[in-house]
Formats: structure tokens, C-alpha cells, sequence
């Protein structure tokens, strides 16, 4: 009994689908910006499924620039959480409603 | 068969380090589930025969990011104190044990000098598929080249951003 590629998918997408609902359930930040992570390696499971079902190299080397992409946008990311924490002390999104219309 | 039962582990501890993410109370504890998630994935890729790539989810994720997020969770402050209770039975000899485990197995995978452990299968050509670094990196500096240095210039950016807002103080009126 060989795995499939569409097995990996379907992880993927319940990688996904679970990191979505902590999205949108959780009010901490950081828990948000992990949730983030998670939907991006669901992503990525699904380029290397895909690259190798398909015998294409370029599905590892999307992975490799996504992974470089994700990497940049935790550093700022994290910067932004620190800053405001600095500013308000604390990381529930739901305290920072200053910039409504 | 061997990818069968790698899958259906590293699915299982995904998907388990997944739901902890979301469900824990504690930051700390959604950071430990996401570093589960993360190294399962990294297996995944192995079984997959990206080997470049998980070598990197492992340094870059599991190693650089998760370290930042920790830092970041410590620095913003856990809202109950941490003590030195340990909740699981046996905590340390525990860890012990499944360190020892994870040592001897790697000494003899190294002694016996047999990597290529995880079957390809029939059919596919693996020399093609094989994410060893020369492979991947050939169409990275020639294909590719463009959006390498493109992504190289936003690491650099965002570097330069996350001190810059590190250093932000508020003018003193």
C-alpha cells in the first residue's frame, strides 16, 4: 500500500484548516501569528507533495523562497508585536481598536 | 510501507501539535505544539526526498523562529508564574529515556552508513525528485536567480525594519 500524494493534501488541508480556526478564535496575538505559520507549512506540504507527484523540482525550491519569505515576516512581525506591547501592555488584538474609522 | 507508517506517525503528531497550538491557554505550550507540528512536517519532507528543505524547516523554523517566538512570549510576559512543579509523572527520566532513544538510533544509522532508508517509488525518478543541495540549488542560481536575490533584499529589509522598531523610543515632550 503506497501514500498517495492526495493523502498529503488532505494533511495539508486539515494543517490548514485547523491553523484558520485559530485565526479567527484566538484573540492572543502571537497564537494568530503562530496559526499563521501553520497555514504556511500546510502550503508548503502541498508544493512538495505536489513537486513530487508531478516529478518538478520547482515545488522545493517555491518551499525554499516561502520558507526565506515566512522567515522575514517573523522577524517584523515579532517587532510589531513587541512595539505595541511596549506601547498598550497587551497582546489581545481586541484591546487595540484605535485605528477603527 | 516504510513511508505508510512514517505518514500515518507524523500525521498523527501534526495534527495533535496542530490542535494544541490552537486549544492551549498558555503561549508557551501553543509554541511547544507548533515546534511538534513543525518537526513532523520536516519528517514528511525526508519521506518525500526533500532533504534540502527539511534540513531547513529544522534550522530556520524549528530552530531560529520558534527560539524568537519563546523569546518573545518570555519577554511579553506569561500570565502565571511557571514554577518548578512538573506536571507529567517521571518528567525527566522520561525525557531522558526517549533522548537516549533518539542518540542510539542516530549513532546506528551513522555506524551502519545506511541513509537511503526511505524507499523510492517504482517508477518515479528519483535522481530527478531528490532534494540534495546540488540538485535544488541548480535551478535556485540559474532559473531562479532573480527571485533570490529579490528575497535576499527583503531579509536584509526586514532585518533593518525589526531593529529600527526595536529602537523606537517615544520623544520625550
Amino acid at each position: 500500500m503506497i501514500v498517495e500524494p492526495g493523502w498529503y493534501m488532505a494533511l495539508a488541508a486539515a494543517l490548514f484548516l485547523i491553523g484558520s480556526l485559530g485565526m479567527l478564535l484566538r484573540r492572543n496575538a502571537l497564537v494568530m501569528f503562530m496559526c499563521i505559520e501553520l497555514m504556511l507549512n500546510a502550503v508548503n506540504l502541498t508544493l512538495i507533495a505536489a513537486g513530487r507527484a508531478l516529478n518538478d523540482l520547482n515545488g522545493q525550491v517555491a518551499v525554499f523562497f516561502i520558507l526565506v519569505v515566512a522567515a522575514a515576516e517573523v522577524v517584523v512581525g515579532l517587532a510589531i508585536i513587541v512595539s505595541v506591547f511596549r506601547l498598550r501592555a497587551t497582546d489581545s488584538v481586541d484591546a487595540l481598536s484605535e485605528l477603527k474609522g | 510501507m516504510v513511508e505508510l507508517a512514517l505518514f500515518a506517525l507524523m500525521a498523527v503528531a501534526a495534527l495533535v501539535g496542530a490542535v494544541a497550538v490552537v486549544v492551549a491557554r498558555n503561549p508557551v505550550y501553543s509554541a511547544m505544539g507548533l515546534l511538534a507540528t513543525l518537526l513532523a512536517v520536516a519528517v514528511l519532507y525526508v519521506v518525500q526526498l526533500a532533504h534540502l528543505v527539511a534540513a531547513v524547516q529544522i534550522i530556520v523554523y524549528a530552530g531560529a523562529v520558534l527560539t524568537l517566538f519563546l523569546f518573545v512570549i518570555m519577554m511579553i510576559g506569561v500570565d502565571q508564574a511557571v514554577d518548578g512543579e512538573e506536571l507529567i509523572p517521571y518528567q525527566r527520566p522520561l525525557v531522558g529515556l526517549v533522548a537516549a532513544v533518539i542518540v542510539l538510533f542516530t549513532a546506528a544509522l551513522t555506524f551502519a552508513g545506511d541513509f537511503d532508508w526511505v524507499p523510492t517509488s517504482p517508477g518515479v525518478l528519483p535522481e530527478a525528485t531528490s532534494g540534495r543541495v546540488e540538485v535544488v540549488a541548480r535551478p535556485l542560481f540559474t532559473e531562479w536567480v532573480l527571485a533570490f536575490e529579490a528575497t535576499a533584499l527583503l531579509l536584509t529589509i526586514a532585518a533593518a525594519g525589526a531593529i529600527a522598531l526595536a529602537h523606537y523610543r517615544r520623544r520625550p515632550r
